[in-house]
Protein backbone atom coordinates (compact mmCIF):
# COMPACT_ATOMS: atom_id res chain seq x y z
CA UNK A 1 0.00 0.00 0.00
CA UNK A 2 2.65 2.57 1.02
CA UNK A 3 4.55 1.69 -2.18
CA UNK A 4 1.09 2.55 -4.06
CA UNK A 5 1.25 5.89 -2.13
CA UNK A 6 4.52 6.95 -2.63
CA UNK A 7 4.47 6.86 -6.65
CA UNK A 8 1.00 8.47 -6.45
CA UNK A 9 2.13 11.70 -4.64
CA UNK A 10 5.51 11.22 -6.99
CA UNK A 11 3.61 10.86 -9.81
CA UNK A 12 2.12 14.27 -8.80
CA UNK A 13 4.27 16.29 -7.58
CA UNK A 14 8.23 15.14 -7.88
CA UNK A 15 7.44 13.90 -11.27
CA UNK A 16 5.21 16.19 -12.66
CA UNK A 17 4.72 15.43 -16.42
CA UNK A 18 4.17 19.11 -17.11
CA UNK A 19 6.88 20.96 -15.11
CA UNK A 20 9.29 18.66 -14.49
CA UNK A 21 9.32 16.62 -18.03
CA UNK A 22 7.45 19.68 -20.36
CA UNK A 23 4.81 17.21 -22.12
CA UNK A 24 1.90 18.39 -23.06
CA UNK A 25 3.69 21.63 -23.32
CA UNK A 26 2.04 23.00 -26.14
CA UNK A 27 -1.44 22.63 -24.42
CA UNK A 28 -0.22 23.95 -21.78
CA UNK A 29 0.72 27.04 -23.27
CA UNK A 30 -1.98 27.46 -25.73
CA UNK A 31 -5.60 26.66 -23.59
CA UNK A 32 -4.61 28.33 -20.53
CA UNK A 33 -5.96 31.52 -20.79
CA UNK A 34 -8.92 31.03 -18.55
CA UNK A 35 -9.49 28.85 -15.32
CA UNK A 36 -12.66 27.12 -16.56
CA UNK A 37 -11.47 25.67 -20.01
CA UNK A 38 -8.23 24.63 -18.04
CA UNK A 39 -9.95 23.03 -15.75
CA UNK A 40 -12.07 21.06 -18.32
CA UNK A 41 -8.92 20.03 -20.33
CA UNK A 42 -7.59 19.18 -17.25
CA UNK A 43 -10.44 16.43 -15.96
CA UNK A 44 -10.12 15.37 -19.60
CA UNK A 45 -6.79 14.52 -19.61
CA UNK A 46 -7.26 12.64 -16.28
CA UNK A 47 -9.82 10.59 -17.94
CA UNK A 48 -7.99 9.76 -20.74
CA UNK A 49 -4.94 9.36 -18.80
CA UNK A 50 -6.93 6.62 -16.23
CA UNK A 51 -7.80 4.58 -18.94
CA UNK A 52 -4.92 4.45 -21.51
CA UNK A 53 -1.67 4.17 -19.07
CA UNK A 54 -3.30 0.66 -17.76
CA UNK A 55 -4.72 -0.61 -21.01
CA UNK A 56 -1.57 -0.02 -23.15
CA UNK A 57 0.35 -1.53 -20.03
CA UNK A 58 -1.72 -4.96 -20.95
CA UNK A 59 -0.98 -4.46 -24.38
CA UNK A 60 2.93 -4.32 -23.33
CA UNK A 61 2.95 -6.91 -20.70
CA UNK A 62 0.74 -9.37 -22.91
CA UNK A 63 1.24 -8.77 -26.47
CA UNK A 64 4.84 -6.58 -27.17
CA UNK A 65 7.21 -7.56 -24.44
CA UNK A 66 10.43 -9.69 -25.05
CA UNK A 67 9.05 -13.27 -24.70
CA UNK A 68 5.05 -12.14 -24.03
CA UNK A 69 3.67 -14.28 -26.46
CA UNK A 70 5.13 -17.50 -24.55
CA UNK A 71 1.04 -17.19 -23.76
CA UNK A 72 0.13 -18.07 -27.88
CA UNK A 73 3.08 -20.50 -27.83
CA UNK A 74 5.79 -18.20 -29.17
CA UNK A 75 8.02 -17.27 -26.73
CA UNK A 76 10.66 -16.00 -28.77
CA UNK A 77 9.15 -13.53 -30.36
CA UNK A 78 9.68 -9.53 -29.40
CA UNK A 79 7.63 -7.20 -30.53
CA UNK A 80 8.55 -4.22 -28.86
CA UNK A 81 9.40 -2.42 -32.03
CA UNK A 82 5.45 -1.96 -32.92
CA UNK A 83 4.86 -0.33 -29.59
CA UNK A 84 4.98 3.25 -30.42
CA UNK A 85 2.13 2.12 -33.35
CA UNK A 86 0.17 0.26 -31.11
CA UNK A 87 0.17 2.64 -28.21
CA UNK A 88 -0.88 5.87 -30.26
CA UNK A 89 -3.28 3.93 -31.57
CA UNK A 90 -4.61 2.72 -28.07
CA UNK A 91 -4.86 6.19 -27.51
CA UNK A 92 -6.72 7.79 -30.00
CA UNK A 93 -8.76 5.01 -30.02
CA UNK A 94 -9.79 5.65 -26.22
CA UNK A 95 -10.24 9.03 -26.87
CA UNK A 96 -12.51 8.44 -29.68
CA UNK A 97 -14.48 6.03 -27.59
CA UNK A 98 -14.68 7.95 -24.70
CA UNK A 99 -16.01 10.53 -26.91
CA UNK A 100 -18.96 8.52 -27.81
CA UNK A 101 -19.31 7.20 -24.43
CA UNK A 102 -19.72 10.62 -22.57
CA UNK A 103 -22.28 11.76 -25.76
CA UNK A 104 -24.46 8.90 -24.60
CA UNK A 105 -24.32 8.80 -21.22
CA UNK A 106 -22.95 12.41 -19.59
CA UNK A 107 -24.34 14.55 -22.40
CA UNK A 108 -23.56 17.72 -19.40
CA UNK A 109 -19.72 16.48 -19.15
CA UNK A 110 -19.66 16.06 -22.77
CA UNK A 111 -20.66 19.76 -24.08
CA UNK A 112 -17.79 21.15 -21.34
CA UNK A 113 -15.17 19.13 -22.58
CA UNK A 114 -16.37 18.12 -26.24
CA UNK A 115 -13.92 20.29 -28.15
CA UNK A 116 -11.11 19.44 -25.65
CA UNK A 117 -11.28 15.58 -26.28
CA UNK A 118 -10.31 15.37 -30.28
CA UNK A 119 -7.16 17.71 -28.92
CA UNK A 120 -5.87 15.05 -26.23
CA UNK A 121 -4.85 12.49 -28.71
CA UNK A 122 -1.80 14.51 -29.60
CA UNK A 123 -1.53 15.89 -26.20
CA UNK A 124 2.58 14.41 -25.53
CA UNK A 125 1.67 14.47 -21.83
CA UNK A 126 -0.71 11.30 -22.69
CA UNK A 127 1.58 9.23 -24.77
CA UNK A 128 4.57 10.54 -22.46
CA UNK A 129 2.67 8.72 -19.42
CA UNK A 130 2.63 5.62 -21.65
CA UNK A 131 6.52 5.49 -22.45
CA UNK A 132 7.77 6.41 -19.30
CA UNK A 133 4.83 3.21 -17.82
CA UNK A 134 6.97 1.44 -20.29
CA UNK A 135 10.32 2.41 -19.31
CA UNK A 136 10.11 1.70 -16.01
CA UNK A 137 8.32 -1.54 -16.44
CA UNK A 138 5.36 -1.08 -14.21
CA UNK A 139 2.76 -3.30 -13.62
CA UNK A 140 -0.89 -3.66 -13.68
CA UNK A 141 -1.80 -1.83 -10.69
CA UNK A 142 0.96 0.26 -10.56
CA UNK A 143 0.18 1.91 -13.87
CA UNK A 144 -3.14 2.16 -12.64
CA UNK A 145 -2.18 4.51 -9.78
CA UNK A 146 0.30 6.36 -12.24
CA UNK A 147 -2.26 6.86 -14.55
CA UNK A 148 -4.38 8.66 -11.90
CA UNK A 149 -1.47 10.75 -10.27
CA UNK A 150 -0.32 12.14 -13.42
CA UNK A 151 -3.17 13.12 -14.68
CA UNK A 152 -3.83 14.96 -11.61
CA UNK A 153 -0.56 16.58 -11.28
CA UNK A 154 -1.02 17.81 -15.27
CA UNK A 155 -4.45 19.22 -14.52
CA UNK A 156 -3.30 21.04 -11.57
CA UNK A 157 -0.33 22.35 -13.20
CA UNK A 158 -2.52 23.46 -16.04
CA UNK A 159 -5.06 24.80 -13.85
CA UNK A 160 -2.24 26.93 -11.78
CA UNK A 161 -0.67 28.66 -14.62
CA UNK A 162 -4.28 29.91 -16.48
CA UNK A 163 -4.91 31.40 -12.41
CA UNK A 164 -1.85 33.06 -12.78
CA UNK A 165 -2.39 34.24 -16.39
CA UNK A 166 -5.58 35.45 -15.53
CA UNK A 167 -4.62 37.82 -13.14
CA UNK A 168 -1.25 38.44 -15.46
CA UNK A 169 -3.31 40.55 -18.19
CA UNK A 170 -3.94 43.27 -15.80
CA UNK A 171 -0.08 43.86 -15.58
CA UNK A 172 2.37 46.23 -17.44
CA UNK A 173 3.91 43.50 -19.98
CA UNK A 174 7.41 44.36 -22.25
CA UNK A 175 5.83 44.55 -25.63
CA UNK A 176 7.95 42.22 -27.00
CA UNK A 177 7.18 39.54 -23.86
CA UNK A 178 3.53 40.34 -24.34
CA UNK A 179 1.86 36.69 -24.57
CA UNK A 180 3.74 34.07 -25.58
CA UNK A 181 6.78 35.43 -24.01
CA UNK A 182 5.47 36.39 -20.51
CA UNK A 183 3.67 32.83 -20.36
CA UNK A 184 7.30 31.43 -20.83
CA UNK A 185 8.61 33.15 -18.06
CA UNK A 186 5.97 32.41 -15.59
CA UNK A 187 6.03 28.25 -16.65
CA UNK A 188 9.78 28.49 -15.65
CA UNK A 189 9.42 30.42 -12.58
CA UNK A 190 6.55 27.77 -11.90
CA UNK A 191 8.78 24.98 -12.53
CA UNK A 192 11.38 26.34 -10.13
CA UNK A 193 8.78 25.89 -7.70
CA UNK A 194 7.88 22.74 -8.38
CA UNK A 195 11.77 21.81 -8.15
CA UNK A 196 11.66 22.11 -4.47
CA UNK A 197 10.21 18.59 -4.02
CA UNK A 198 12.61 17.06 -6.04
CA UNK A 199 14.63 16.45 -2.98
CA UNK A 200 11.84 14.49 -1.30
CA UNK A 201 12.55 10.48 -0.71
CA UNK A 202 9.67 8.46 -0.85
CA UNK B 1 7.83 27.21 -58.27
CA UNK B 2 10.94 27.87 -57.29
CA UNK B 3 10.17 30.89 -55.00
CA UNK B 4 7.37 29.17 -53.45
CA UNK B 5 10.16 26.16 -52.79
CA UNK B 6 12.51 28.85 -51.35
CA UNK B 7 9.72 30.59 -49.05
CA UNK B 8 8.74 27.36 -47.88
CA UNK B 9 11.97 26.88 -46.85
CA UNK B 10 13.25 29.81 -45.71
CA UNK B 11 9.63 31.39 -43.72
CA UNK B 12 9.15 29.16 -40.92
CA UNK B 13 12.94 30.11 -39.99
CA UNK B 14 12.92 33.41 -38.03
CA UNK B 15 9.39 34.94 -39.48
CA UNK B 16 6.85 32.18 -39.08
CA UNK B 17 9.30 29.81 -36.46
CA UNK B 18 7.00 26.70 -35.58
CA UNK B 19 7.92 27.31 -32.04
CA UNK B 20 8.31 31.45 -31.04
CA UNK B 21 5.22 32.26 -33.27
CA UNK B 22 3.25 29.00 -33.63
CA UNK B 23 3.84 27.54 -30.47
CA UNK B 24 4.50 24.12 -31.55
CA UNK B 25 6.37 21.21 -30.12
CA UNK B 26 7.70 23.09 -27.47
CA UNK B 27 7.92 20.10 -25.22
CA UNK B 28 10.85 18.40 -27.05
CA UNK B 29 12.28 21.70 -27.07
CA UNK B 30 12.58 22.31 -23.24
CA UNK B 31 13.39 18.39 -22.55
CA UNK B 32 16.76 17.52 -24.98
CA UNK B 33 18.76 21.29 -24.31
CA UNK B 34 20.79 20.65 -21.53
CA UNK B 35 23.64 19.10 -24.39
CA UNK B 36 24.18 20.19 -28.18
CA UNK B 37 24.99 16.60 -29.12
CA UNK B 38 21.25 15.32 -27.88
CA UNK B 39 19.68 18.40 -29.41
CA UNK B 40 21.60 18.06 -32.25
CA UNK B 41 20.04 13.96 -32.56
CA UNK B 42 16.67 15.53 -32.06
CA UNK B 43 16.66 18.04 -34.51
CA UNK B 44 17.82 15.77 -37.28
CA UNK B 45 15.05 13.24 -36.30
CA UNK B 46 12.80 15.85 -36.26
CA UNK B 47 13.42 16.89 -39.44
CA UNK B 48 13.39 13.80 -40.93
CA UNK B 49 10.21 12.47 -39.86
CA UNK B 50 8.49 16.05 -40.29
CA UNK B 51 9.68 15.90 -44.23
CA UNK B 52 8.91 12.56 -44.82
CA UNK B 53 5.20 12.79 -43.41
CA UNK B 54 4.85 16.18 -45.78
CA UNK B 55 6.16 14.43 -48.58
CA UNK B 56 4.16 10.54 -47.63
CA UNK B 57 0.82 12.34 -46.64
CA UNK B 58 0.96 14.90 -49.58
CA UNK B 59 1.43 11.86 -51.78
CA UNK B 60 -1.97 10.44 -50.65
CA UNK B 61 -3.95 13.41 -49.94
CA UNK B 62 -6.06 12.44 -52.21
CA UNK B 63 -7.48 9.09 -51.03
CA UNK B 64 -8.10 9.99 -47.73
CA UNK B 65 -10.99 10.22 -46.22
CA UNK B 66 -11.39 13.65 -43.82
CA UNK B 67 -13.16 11.50 -41.49
CA UNK B 68 -10.56 9.23 -40.73
CA UNK B 69 -7.57 11.47 -41.79
CA UNK B 70 -6.18 11.83 -38.22
CA UNK B 71 -5.76 8.18 -38.05
CA UNK B 72 -4.22 7.87 -40.92
CA UNK B 73 -1.92 10.44 -40.58
CA UNK B 74 -1.21 9.09 -37.14
CA UNK B 75 -0.25 6.08 -38.57
CA UNK B 76 2.04 7.41 -41.26
CA UNK B 77 3.48 9.52 -38.62
CA UNK B 78 4.20 6.52 -36.07
CA UNK B 79 5.87 4.25 -38.72
CA UNK B 80 8.25 7.12 -39.27
CA UNK B 81 9.78 7.83 -35.86
CA UNK B 82 9.72 3.79 -35.18
CA UNK B 83 11.96 3.61 -38.16
CA UNK B 84 13.62 6.95 -36.91
CA UNK B 85 13.95 5.35 -33.30
CA UNK B 86 15.34 1.87 -34.07
CA UNK B 87 18.21 3.20 -36.14
CA UNK B 88 19.25 5.61 -33.36
CA UNK B 89 19.23 2.40 -31.45
CA UNK B 90 21.24 0.66 -34.16
CA UNK B 91 23.69 3.46 -34.80
CA UNK B 92 23.34 5.63 -31.79
CA UNK B 93 22.48 3.59 -28.64
CA UNK B 94 24.14 5.91 -26.10
CA UNK B 95 22.25 8.95 -27.87
CA UNK B 96 19.13 7.07 -27.92
CA UNK B 97 19.21 5.83 -24.30
CA UNK B 98 19.71 9.32 -23.12
CA UNK B 99 16.85 10.68 -24.96
CA UNK B 100 14.89 8.16 -23.40
CA UNK B 101 11.09 9.10 -24.40
CA UNK B 102 11.43 11.97 -26.25
CA UNK B 103 12.05 10.24 -29.80
CA UNK B 104 8.54 8.11 -29.44
CA UNK B 105 7.40 11.62 -28.36
CA UNK B 106 8.17 13.11 -31.86
CA UNK B 107 4.42 11.80 -32.98
CA UNK B 108 2.96 13.69 -30.90
CA UNK B 109 5.11 16.90 -31.54
CA UNK B 110 2.37 19.19 -32.37
CA UNK B 111 5.25 20.26 -35.37
CA UNK B 112 4.43 17.26 -37.25
CA UNK B 113 0.59 16.68 -37.32
CA UNK B 114 0.38 20.79 -37.49
CA UNK B 115 2.24 21.02 -41.29
CA UNK B 116 0.67 17.56 -41.79
CA UNK B 117 -2.48 18.82 -41.57
CA UNK B 118 -2.15 22.50 -42.17
CA UNK B 119 0.16 22.49 -45.41
CA UNK B 120 0.14 18.55 -46.79
CA UNK B 121 -2.98 18.09 -47.06
CA UNK B 122 -3.84 20.50 -49.48
CA UNK B 123 -0.28 20.98 -51.49
CA UNK B 124 2.13 18.64 -54.20
CA UNK B 125 4.43 16.49 -52.02
CA UNK B 126 7.58 17.99 -53.00
CA UNK B 127 6.47 21.49 -51.93
CA UNK B 128 5.01 19.48 -48.73
CA UNK B 129 8.21 18.06 -48.59
CA UNK B 130 10.14 21.48 -48.74
CA UNK B 131 8.02 22.85 -46.17
CA UNK B 132 8.82 20.11 -43.25
CA UNK B 133 12.34 20.51 -44.12
CA UNK B 134 12.05 24.19 -43.54
CA UNK B 135 9.66 23.78 -40.12
CA UNK B 136 11.89 21.06 -39.19
CA UNK B 137 15.42 23.88 -39.57
CA UNK B 138 13.35 26.39 -37.77
CA UNK B 139 12.80 23.89 -34.61
CA UNK B 140 16.53 23.05 -34.95
CA UNK B 141 17.65 26.49 -34.79
CA UNK B 142 15.78 27.36 -31.84
CA UNK B 143 16.45 24.15 -30.14
CA UNK B 144 20.04 24.54 -31.04
CA UNK B 145 20.24 27.91 -29.89
CA UNK B 146 18.99 27.16 -26.40
CA UNK B 147 21.23 24.12 -26.28
CA UNK B 148 24.15 26.55 -27.22
CA UNK B 149 23.29 28.89 -23.86
CA UNK B 150 22.52 26.32 -21.50
CA UNK B 151 25.47 23.68 -22.44
CA UNK B 152 28.23 26.89 -22.92
CA UNK B 153 26.62 28.83 -19.38
CA UNK B 154 25.64 25.66 -17.57
CA UNK B 155 29.22 23.81 -17.78
CA UNK B 156 31.53 25.55 -20.12
CA UNK B 157 31.34 22.94 -22.85
CA UNK B 158 30.11 23.15 -26.28
CA UNK B 159 29.19 19.21 -27.81
CA UNK B 160 30.88 18.24 -24.62
CA UNK B 161 33.79 19.58 -24.95
CA UNK B 162 35.67 22.09 -22.99
CA UNK B 163 35.44 25.67 -24.14
CA UNK B 164 35.50 27.44 -20.96
CA UNK B 165 38.01 26.63 -18.57
CA UNK B 166 35.73 26.00 -15.00
CA UNK B 167 36.27 26.42 -11.43
CA UNK B 168 36.71 22.90 -10.02
CA UNK B 169 38.66 22.40 -12.78
CA UNK B 170 41.86 25.29 -12.03
CA UNK B 171 39.78 27.75 -14.47
CA UNK B 172 38.63 30.81 -13.63
CA UNK B 173 34.77 30.08 -14.66
CA UNK B 174 32.04 28.76 -12.13
CA UNK B 175 29.69 27.11 -14.09
CA UNK B 176 25.88 28.25 -13.42
CA UNK B 177 24.00 24.90 -12.58
CA UNK B 178 20.27 26.59 -12.69
CA UNK B 179 21.31 26.15 -16.37
CA UNK B 180 21.15 22.14 -16.65
CA UNK B 181 18.17 22.37 -14.59
CA UNK B 182 14.69 22.51 -16.70
CA UNK B 183 13.42 25.92 -15.65
CA UNK B 184 16.22 27.78 -17.52
CA UNK B 185 14.82 25.98 -20.49
CA UNK B 186 11.69 28.28 -19.94
CA UNK B 187 13.84 31.38 -19.47
CA UNK B 188 15.91 31.01 -22.64
CA UNK B 189 12.97 30.60 -24.98
CA UNK B 190 10.92 33.62 -22.94
CA UNK B 191 14.33 35.50 -23.56
CA UNK B 192 14.79 34.71 -27.25
CA UNK B 193 10.88 35.11 -27.98
CA UNK B 194 11.71 38.99 -26.16
CA UNK B 195 14.94 39.39 -28.46
CA UNK B 196 12.66 38.24 -31.38
CA UNK B 197 9.97 40.22 -31.15
CA UNK B 198 11.63 43.27 -30.24
CA UNK B 199 13.47 42.76 -33.74
CA UNK B 200 10.38 41.77 -35.87
CA UNK B 201 7.53 44.29 -34.41
CA UNK B 202 4.97 42.80 -36.13
CA UNK B 203 4.93 39.42 -34.24
CA UNK B 204 3.95 41.48 -30.96
CA UNK B 205 0.83 40.34 -30.24
CA UNK B 206 -2.15 42.66 -28.73
CA UNK B 207 -2.57 42.81 -24.71
CA UNK B 208 -6.18 41.42 -23.83
CA UNK B 209 -6.82 43.97 -21.22
CA UNK B 210 -5.44 47.63 -22.60
CA UNK B 211 -3.96 49.30 -19.44
CA UNK B 212 -4.59 52.81 -19.65
CA UNK B 213 -3.23 54.06 -23.33
CA UNK B 214 -1.06 57.31 -21.53
CA UNK B 215 0.16 55.50 -18.68
CA UNK B 216 3.74 55.12 -19.75
CA UNK B 217 4.04 58.79 -19.98
CA UNK B 218 1.94 59.46 -17.22
CA UNK B 219 4.81 57.68 -14.89
CA UNK B 220 7.51 59.52 -16.97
Amino acid sequence: MEHYLSLFIRAIFVENLALAFFLGMCTFLAVSKKIETALGLGIAVILVQVITVPANNLIYQYLLKDGALAWAGLPDVDLSFLGLISYIGVIAAMVQILEMAMDKYAPALYNALGIFLPLITVNCAILGGTLFMVERDYNLAESAVYGVGSGLGWAMAITAIAGIREKLKYSDVPDGLQGLGITFITAGLMALGFMSFSGIQL
Amino acid sequence: MASQAKTNVVDPLIDNNPITLQVLGICSALAVTTNMMSSLIMCIALTTVTAFSGLFISAIRKHIPTNIRIIVQMTIIASLVIIVDQVLKAYAYEASKSLSVFVGLIITNCIVLGRAEAYAMKNPPMLSFLDGIGNGLGYSLILMAVAFFRELLGAGKLFGHQVIPVANEGGWYIPNGLMLLPPSAFFVIGLMIWAIRSWKKEQVEKPDYQIHQVHRTEVL
